[in-house]
């Protein structure tokens, strides 16, 4: 087959080839992540069934009272506290409901790509 | 000593009589306007500003020291590379010959014409990529592949138009819309056609928030716009390890010659998963990923000479460079459709679009056209997914296309 000069069938073989090896690849990875994914969860629900032997020991301690009407913990993930409260209050604002009414779990800082 | 010849040689050297007295010479004022252009677009406008501003002055050093005949003051040789390629030239592949002749801008080139700076670019983006979102939904995947329409149709249209088959190849790599995809693929195969590549493929990335919401409004209807999607589920820190040694091993023992890129993208990984190389991997995110794209961006925007970029060609590369961004969107929007029919109407079909690569703003095109159907839906992580699948999509496209007309 030349490939420089490549006719038109096989440019359309070529075409339909490469689309099918794509999927093949990202639904086999798909299938290796799923496994992964499978593998790891038993662990988890272990690791939860039976606390470490420090979990327990924190579990003897009084825990710290929460603040009233709190939703529980809030995680950061690179992004500074005042910008999580900024943040917080932009989307009470935007979906027009009282902060109290929502509960966010985490806020994490997307970095932008300088390539793309 | 006579004064009137030495300004009179001093004249006749300078670019401003090179414009006029050289073959083509007024061509490379064009391209002067043109990276004129390109620089209003990066600074006035904050279209992919990183890129296009290094591109746009790569272009202006480039026609402004480069004159055909005139060579010896010049940044950039096309004439050097042209040896360097030429199967018949004694300098064929000889980096020898370029260090003995090299401008700066040639010296910055043979990074890119080695695949090194493309490499490196996707370990920053390795760096900085979670992927998280696409390990607690693998199906997302699939969007990613999904997506790859465009770069397949753009290479069969691009057959149709009279490219070669390497030609073709590297223009339809544009719809995987990855800057270093093309990159990497175009100077393996056809370095030739790398400016207008590079423009069409960071151009068109740019303009993602406008080629994308037309397509998605048109494809989907208000009823799947506004569907929410359950909370995916938490990804222990043990798979997020475990991945990029994972996707490492398998895609590159499945396409062999995925290996620079698919290597640099998980080895960033996992310098920024595996908790004990943090400074690495805030060099290969910040550092690293600055300094290349300086070189990067200027090297790339140097091929842009005159005689090589003024021709019908490039207006063809940039018709098909679009048209194989919309097919790719259409692409991940089917898959995107074909799972909320096969999920019951569980998922957005609006995630698809992000299968395309272009991190993070495709996946933000996708949270945007989602919130503005339904205020209280948050599309973002969901579309990170297929977003970051899109990345390792590319990669196996650019991967394949390299084995075939690779050589």
């Amino acid at each position: 087959m030349d490939l420089i000069n490549i006719s038109i069938p096989n440019a359309a073989f070529t075409a339909l080839l490469g689309y099918l090896v794509v999927f093949l690849g990202l639904v086999l990875l798909m299938i290796v992540v799923m496994l992964q994914g499978k593998l790891m969860a038993p662990k988890k629900k272990a690791e939860q069934a039976a606390p470490a032997p420090a979990e327990v020991k924190a579990a003897s301690a009084p825990a710290k009272e929460k603040a009233p009407g709190t939703a529980g913990e809030l995680k950061l993930y690179d992004t500074d506290p005042k910008d999580a409260a900024m943040i917080m209050a932009i989307v009470a604002d935007t979906l027009g409901k009282p902060l109290n009414e929502l509960r966010f779990l985490s806020i994490k800082e997307i970095k932008e790509d300088s390539d793309k | 000593m006579d004064i009137l010849g030495t300004v009179q040689k001093l004249a006749m050297e300078s670019g401003f009589a090179a414009f006029v007295l050289t073959d083509g010479g007024w061509k490379n004022l064009v391209m002067i306007l043109i990276a004129f252009v390109l620089l209003y677009l990066g600074i006035a406008k904050k279209f992919e500003p990183l890129l296009l501003c290094g591109i746009a002055f790569g272009c202006l050093l480039s026609n402004l020291s480069y004159f055909i005949g005139m060579g010896e003051n010049a940044m950039y040789h096309p004439e050097l590379w042209s040896a360097f390629l030429d199967q018949t030239s004694p300098y064929y592949h000889s980096y020898g010959h370029i260090m003995a002749h090299a401008g700066l801008l040639d010296f910055f080139y043979i990074g890119v014409k080695a695949g090194i700076y493309p490499s490196l670019i996707f370990m920053g983006v390795g760096a900085m990529t979670d992927f998280g979102p696409l390990l607690s939904n693998p199906k997302s995947l699939l969007l990613g592949a999904a997506a790859q329409l465009g770069v397949f149709v753009a290479f069969f249209g691009a057959v149709l138009l009279g490219f070669t088959g390497p030609q073709a190849a590297s223009i339809g790599i544009i719809g995987g819309a990855d800057g270093p995809t093309a990159i990497f693929l175009t100077t393996k195969l056809a370095p030739e056609l790398l400016g207008p590549i590079a423009i069409a493929a960071y151009s068109y990335m740019a303009l993602i928030p406008m080629i994308q919401p037309p397509i998605m409004k048109l494809m989907t209807t208000e009823k799947m716009r506004v569907v929410k999607m359950e909370q995916t589920r938490e990804v222990s820190k043990a798979e997020k390890i475990i991945f990029p040694v994972l996707v490492a091993t398998f895609v590159i023992l499945l396409l062999p010659s995925t290996a620079p890129l698919i290597g640099c993208l998980m080895l960033g990984n996992l310098f920024r998963e595996c908790g004990v190389t943090d400074r690495l991997s805030d060099t290969a995110q910040n550092a690293l990923m600055n300094i290349v794209t300086n070189f990067l961006a200027t090297s790339v925007g140097a091929t842009m000479v005159a005689q090589n970029f003024l021709n019908f060609n490039t207006i063809k590369i940039i018709v098909l460079g679009l048209i194989a961004f919309a097919i790719s969107t259409t692409g991940g929007l089917i898959g995107g459709l074909v799972m909320y029919k096969t999920s019951g109407g569980r998922i957005n079909p609006l995630i698809g679009s992000a299968g395309v690569s272009a991190v993070p703003m495709a996946a933000r095109v996708s949270q945007d056209v989602g919130r503005r159907y339904n205020k209280s839906n948050f599309l973002l992580m969901h579309a990170m997914g297929p977003n970051v699948a899109g990345v390792i999509g590319s990669a196996i496209a650019a991967g394949f296309l390299l084995s075939v007309f690779g050589g």
